[in-house]
Order: C-alpha cells, then sequence, then structure tokens
C-alpha cells in the first residue's frame, strides 16, 4: 500500500469514526469534540484531493468557528441531558432501517453511475498550472463576485439575526447611565460644610 | 492514486450517517444540528472530489458558498435554540409546540 493511500484510509476511517461517534456520543461536549475530529480529518482528505484552500477553509470556519459556537452553547444551556438521551433505544430500529435503506439506494445509484458523454469539453473552469488558492481567487473576484457578494450579505443577515434573537433588555438591574454622568458637577453633588475647631458637625 | 468512487464512498456514508443522526436523537436539537453539519461535510466532499478528478475548479468555488451556508445555519439555529431554551426550559423537539393552532 502506497503512503497515499494509506493517508486516505486513515483520514476516511477517522471521518466516519467521527461522524458514528457524534451522533452515537451520550455526552454532547464529547458529540461536538467527535465533530472537531471528523472535520479535521475531512480537511485532510481536502489537501489528499488537492484542495489546499478549502480545506484551510474548512479548519479556520468548521473548527475555529461553529465547532466553538456549538461548544458554547452546550456548555451555556443547563440542559438534563440524560433524559433526552433515554429515548435513543427506542428510536434506534427505526433510525437503522431507514439509514440502511438509503444506503443502498446510494449503493445502486453508485453501480449504475458513469461520466457522461464528453465531459472533458463542457468543464467550466479547467484547473491550470496555477496554484490552487491563487486559481480559486481568480475564479471568485472574477467570474464569481456576484456570488461571492451575495454570500457576504447571507453572513450579515445571519449575524444580525442571530444578535437580535439572542438580545435580550433586562429591566430590574442597575445600568450605566452617560448623560446623568455628564450632567453631574460639583455644584449639585457635593456640599462644603466650614467646619469649627473642637466641635465637630 | 485513490479513485474518485473511493471518495464517493466515503461522502455517501458520512450522508447516512448525518441522517441516521437526525433519527436516532429526535429530542436534542443540538446534535440534529450537528449531523444536517455532518449532511453538508459530505456534500462538500463529493464536490471537491469531483472537482478534483474532474480538473474543473467550479466544484471548490460551490464548496465555499456551501459552507458559507453551513455557517449562517449554525448560527441562526443555535440562535433561536438559545432564545427558545430561556422561554421554554427545555430543547425538547417535541415541546416546540408553541404556534399549534
Amino acid at each position: 500500500m502506497t503512503v497515499a493511500a494509506f493517508t486516505f484510509y486513515a483520514f476516511a476511517v477517522t471521518t466516519l469514526l467521527g461522524g458514528l461517534m457524534t451522533v452515537m456520543s451520550r455526552n454532547p461536549v464529547h458529540s461536538v469534540l467527535w465533530l472537531i475530529l471528523a472535520f479535521i480529518s475531512s480537511a485532510g482528505l481536502f489537501v489528499l484531493l488537492g484542495a489546499e484552500f478549502v480545506a484551510m477553509l474548512l479548519m479556520i470556519v468548521y473548527v475555529g468557528a461553529v465547532a466553538v459556537l456549538f461548544l458554547f452553547v452546550v456548555m451555556m444551556l443547563d440542559i438534563d441531558f440524560a433524559e433526552l438521551k433515554a429515548e435513543m433505544a427506542r428510536y434506534m430500529p427505526l433510525a437503522l432501517l431507514i439509514g440502511v435503506v438509503i444506503l443502498m439506494q446510494l449503493g445502486m445509484a453508485f453501480g449504475a453511475w458513469d461520466y457522461s458523454e464528453g465531459v472533458a469539453e463542457r468543464l467550466a473552469a479547467p484547473a491550470g498550472e496555477v496554484q490552487n488558492t491563487a486559481a480559486l481567487g481568480q475564479l471568485i473576484y472574477d467570474k464569481y463576485i456576484m456570488l461571492f457578494q451575495l454570500a457576504g450579505l447571507i453572513l450579515l443577515v445571519a449575524m444580525i439575526g442571530a444578535i437580535v434573537l439572542t438580545l435580550r433588555h433586562r429591566t430590574n438591574i442597575k445600568r450605566q447611565d452617560i448623560l446623568a454622568q455628564m450632567y453631574r458637577d460639583p455644584a449639585k453633588s457635593m456640599e462644603l460644610k466650614d467646619v469649627k475647631p473642637g466641635q465637630g458637625l | 492514486m485513490i479513485g474518485l468512487e473511493h471518495y464517493l464512498a466515503v461522502a455517501a456514508a458520512l450522508l447516512v450517517i448525518g441522517i441516521f443522526g437526525l433519527f436516532l436523537n429526535r429530542k436534542n436539537v443540538i446534535i440534529l444540528l450537528m449531523s444536517i453539519e455532518l449532511i453538508l461535510l459530505s456534500v462538500n466532499i463529493n464536490f471537491v472530489a469531483f472537482s478534483s478528478f474532474l480538473g474543473d475548479l467550479v466544484g471548490q468555488v460551490f464548496t465555499l458558498f456551501v459552507l458559507t451556508v453551513a455557517a449562517a445555519e449554525a448560527a441562526i439555529g443555535l440562535a433561536i435554540l438559545v432564545c427558545f431554551f430561556r422561554n421554554r426550559g427545555t430543547i425538547d423537539v417535541e415541546d416546540v409546540n408553541v404556534m399549534k393552532g
């Protein structure tokens, strides 16, 4: 077995193991950690495929942002996960059945699948001698600039939506009143008393 | 060199694992969201595999957009989850019946 084949099988098995343990794990924190493992090893698969930029993006976006967001929410919410997991055994037969059926369907589609005629002539953007990241940049910032801007818009809308959804204004707490602080002066807040010696106030 | 079929098999298995997780964790919304992430990851593996083996970079460009939408979806989903937990004190999907007519 060559090094490339060994690396592929290692990453593939790790990806599938990570995915399986994500859905099977009893503790949701462990689930998130297995999910991170699945993402990292599939980034390895992407590197094997020669898509370095997407692989690094997967590490930054998924492992760095999405998985940490999941971890944050899992740890922040005080949920009794044992109760939620109690009925897992009840759903297991149905889930297995559906999984096997879909796997068989995919297998059947896979058996009948082949390249269509003349696929080589219809390639939209052939990967040339340019480095992967540079070639992707030329595509994104030139041919697909509109879609790229729209992707940014989607992220903006998601950010605003998440903020609006989770922001809450609590009433019965003490807040800083900046105007009151600015209008405060010595004449209103301070009083000078002339204390006679030996008498006190 | 590993053939395209191997990558497609990995992606198919990951998709099935994701759907399996959807049905297995019907009550826990957090694991449901993670299963959706797994499904989108398998789609990404398919895109990148085809892109690499056909020598066409558009597959990787589309992967970027799938990644974007997945990140936005996770953020919104978790925000809704936090909001729901504040109101109801649980994340059980069967308790999501506020809009029941």
